[in-house]
């Protein structure tokens, strides 16, 4: 057990901190590390950025050379993203476009299409988003309802996805839809990338709970996609699904805040019954609790970079990291608020302390507990593929799919 | 290298597992190396938080005895009150030179440092072996290494380390969590008086380090030959009879004081054994959790394994998700010790509430995901729901190490 970079390692570490330290600012206390809304100043200055981190060969580290990558391990990734914590960096916009949708491409696509995409989409010029969850397909993603219909060399799209990510900055989305309905639930899918100016798809925001909009919802009439564009064989759209999500990046630890150093000095700074509300017995025991899950994870991230440093892969373990932060900083955010008595109700910035961290968090929080996965489907994928316990019986595993009961919701 | 053999007799254990294997791991600054280097301890930049391969071959060789001879027919002795611990386990645990892995080797130890007695630590959790090893080991051993003088190591360290004696520490008077102005046993005159309760293995125990007062108030450290006139043992009932608790009434017995400060040194002493007692711990909930699982595939309920609900798998996956937040923090907390790091205290008081926390979770949910049969005397569930809560109040329970936790949070934000 050491905390030393190997000789290559700490290299690497060196270019990125002298190409972060010219091109990003750091990151400030106090001011909220994701914007609201990404309006187009900001797409403007992730898109800068991510040009000048491609021109200094920071982009597609693991990626095959003949892209654009430097064929690195994985632990340099890690690296470079342990890095970027530090900066303000605007990185958000890139991510499910170079994480999951263009090495989607380089599995399925043809050499002329990938010679055609994947050079703008690393160097930031164009951004990719991807359409798979639909209103009655949550956590069951393949139940797929948007229907595509081929006619000769051309396919139509109806239908509705939504949860999709910057889908009104993007130029290019993959997407997985219904070919055949009349043959059980994975067996009828096909896959597709298509062009996101194209005519018959509406974008809508979704005003979230806490008032902010990450997604939308993207509406397909009649929206018209080459066959030249379908991705892997008819009906075999949800293997190439899977390829997508196993490319979910690997989870950098992005603390979320408020975190217990947050409660630590909110608990200093507030009075209980007449003195310090960190004197409180309560108190302390909730600040030690969750201090405690928060330093596991930090220490399980480390084990992690240890099994990608020695080359080995880091296997589902590390969808914890999403489960415990999601539920510790809804407790945390509660916590916080009893601390503050009635006056936690009050978002007035000039009122609730520490620029109404704890509230923002409250409103936030539940959305962090189903989006990218439910606390209930990560616990079944450790149940399943850590544990080795049964899958779930299903239901729906043979019946076609247009005679599975939907429901009302 | 020493490589064991499936049909290898148990004979042929003795001194290879911890001297023949680790030679490239004695030097200590190898295990953990964080000194010196541009960044601090808890920075982000560990790529190396793992055990070594000769650490892990001797994790093998300790599963491979542990489970051949820490057998729940043998536990089941001692939890009848046959014997009080398992004689003949521990000769054989000496022999193979467990008893010194973090003792130097100029005491007779194998000098592999306290990664290698963790490694130790959690295979003994993870087995429930019922022998004296605990008191012996992290409490004894060191406080000896942290506070005996130099005459002091000489005398005792070798013997500790072959086993021929027992040791133990006495620091409770009864109910309540380890506190200076609880001391009430006194040092007079180079004298002990007093009583002690509980006191882990203080039956079978040859010599004892006991937390007391000596003339002028101050908290010590006194050594007592527990075979000494005057001593009167009286085993207790206890919550887990496969470990011995006892309470030692001294009345006017020689003792010799360790030097320095002894609370201090019992804050030190402390700190190391709960990192210690969280590999303990740790390898108690994985156990835990092995049952579960291997039990929820094989039993059956409304046709079907009932490892295929999700009451099951969501429960189990709870505890998987606290177990290794548990091993996380026994890591950092391994480190911590052998690198002695500022950040013990804080590090030890997390690897504490943690594990703590995880094996209490993962041998109560046992008990339920097994069922009726879980609650029987015949199952061995109840035998790690005893240890999993003895293990937790001894060396002071959970309030206090939480308590501690905020302390070193609140030191370290002042800094």
């Amino acid at each position: 057990m050491d905390f030393e970079d190997t000789q290559e390692e700490a290299a690497f570490r060196a270019e990125v901190r002298a190409f972060l330290a010219a091109n990003a600012e750091p990151k400030k206390r106090g001011v909220p590390a994701r914007a609201r809304h990404v309006d187009a100043e900001a797409l403007s200055r992730a898109k800068s950025f991510q040009a000048a981190k491609h021109d200094a060969g920071l982009v597609g580290l693991t990626w095959p050379k003949q892209w654009g990558g430097r064929e690195l391990p994985q632990i340099f990734q890690v690296i470079y993203n342990q890095e970027e914590e530090a900066y303000a960096a605007p990185r958000g916009v890139f991510e499910i476009g170079l994480g999951m949708c263009i090495p989607t491409m380089m599995a399925y696509a043809t050499p002329e299409q990938l010679t055609r995409y994947v050079p703008k989409a690393l160097r930031g010029e164009e951004v990719w988003c991807q359409l798979f969850s639909e209103p009655a397909g949550g956590s069951d993603v393949a139940a797929v309802r948007t229907r595509a219909e081929r006619n000769g060399d051309e396919w139509t799209i109806n239908g509705q996805k939504i949860w999709t990510s910057g889908a009104q900055f993007s130029d290019f989305g993959i997407m997985v839809v219904r070919s055949n309905p009349d043959v059980p639930k994975h067996m009828g899918l096909s896959f597709f990338f298509l062009d996101m100016k194209s005519p018959g798809i509406e974008i809508r925001p979704i005003k979230q709970a806490s008032g902010a909009s990450h997604f939308n919802e993207v509406f397909f009439t009649d929206v018209k996609i080459p066959d030249s564009q379908r991705l892997g064989a008819v009906g075999q759209g949800w293997r190439v699904a899977l390829t997508t999500l196993m490319n979910e990046r690997l989870a950098i630890g992005d603390v979320p805040r408020p975190d217990t150093e947050d409660l630590l000095d909110l608990a200093r700074s507030i009075e209980l019954d007449g003195e310090p509300a960190i004197n409180n017995v309560s108190v302390r025991e909730k600040i030690a609790d969750m201090h405690v899950r928060s330093q596991g994870l930090k220490y399980t991230r480390f084990r992690t970079m240890t099994a990608l440093s020695r080359g080995q892969t880091p296997g589902p373990e590390s969808s914890i990291g999403k489960l415990v932060n999601a539920a510790k900083l809804q407790e945390i955010a509660s916590f916080g608020l009893d601390l503050l008595g009635a006056g936690g109700s009050v978002m007035d910035k000039d009122l609730a302390p520490m620029h109404a961290m704890f509230q923002e968090a409250l409103l936030a929080s539940p959305a962090s507990r189903i989006a990218g996965g439910t606390d209930e489907i990560l616990r079944n994928i450790i149940a399943e593929r850590v544990l080795g316990l049964p899958g779930d019986i299903r239901v729906d595993k043979d019946i076609p799919f247009n005679r599975l009961p939907s429901g009302k919701r | 290298m020493f490589v064991s053999s499936p049909d290898r007799g148990a004979s042929e254990f003795p001194g290879a597992l911890v001297r023949g294997v680790c030679s490239a791991c004695r030097d200590e600054s190898r295990l953990a190396q964080p000194a010196g280097t541009e960044r601090e301890a808890g920075d982000d930049a560990a790529m190396n938080f793992d055990f070594s391969e000769e650490q892990h071959q001797l994790r093998d060789q300790a599963r491979r005895f542990l489970t051949e001879h820490a057998t729940s027919k043998r536990i089941r002795q001692v939890l009848d009150g046959v014997a009080p611990y398992d004689r003949a386990m521990w000769q054989e645990i000496a022999a193979m030179g467990w008893l010194g892995a973090g003792v130097p080797e100029e005491y007779g130890g194998a000098g592999l440092g306290h990664v290698g007695l963790c490694v130790l630590a959690e295979e003994l959790g993870r087995s429930l072996a019922p022998v004296p090893f605990s008191s012996s080991v992290y409490l004894a051993t060191e406080a000896l290494l942290v506070a005996g003088s130099a005459e002091q190591k000489d005398e005792w360290l070798p013997r500790l380390v072959a086993g021929e004696v027992i040791g133990t520490l006495a620091w409770a008077e009864g109910n309540g969590n380890p506190s200076p102005a609880r001391i009430k046993a006194r040092v007079s005159g180079g004298k002990l008086t007093g009583a002690k309760w509980p006191v882990p293995d203080g039956g079978v125990a040859d010599v004892a380090i006991v937390v007391a007062r000596d003339e002028s108030d101050r908290v010590v450290l006194a050594l007592v030959r527990l075979g000494s006139a005057g001593v009167h043992p009286e085993t207790l009932a206890t919550l887990d009879p496969t470990r011995e608790q006892v309470k030692l009434s001294f009345d006017g017995v020689p003792c010799e004081i360790l030097p320095g400060d002894g609370w201090a040194a019992l804050e030190q002493v402390l700190e190391r054994a709960a990192i210690l007692t969280a590999f303990e711990q740790v390898g108690l909930a994985q156990a835990c959790l092995d049952m579960s699982v291997a039990f929820a595939m094989e039993r059956h309920a409304f046709g079907r394994p009932i490892g295929s609900f999700q009451a099951i798998k969501h429960k189990l996956a709870d505890v998987y998700v606290a177990t290794e937040l548990a091993r996380s923090n026994a890591y950092y907390g391994a480190w911590a010790m052998t690198a002695g790091a500022a950040e013990l205290k804080l590090a030890s008081a997390s690897a504490r509430v943690s594990a703590t926390d995880a094996a209490w979770l993962a041998a109560k949910e046992n008990i339920q995901t097994h069922g009726g049969i879980g609650f029987t005397w015949e199952m061995d569930c109840h035998l790690y729901y005893r240890r999993a809560k003895v293990l937790g109040l001894s060396l002071g329970s959970a309030p206090f190490w939480k308590d501690r936790v905020v302390a070193a949070l609140e030191t370290r934000n002042a800094a």
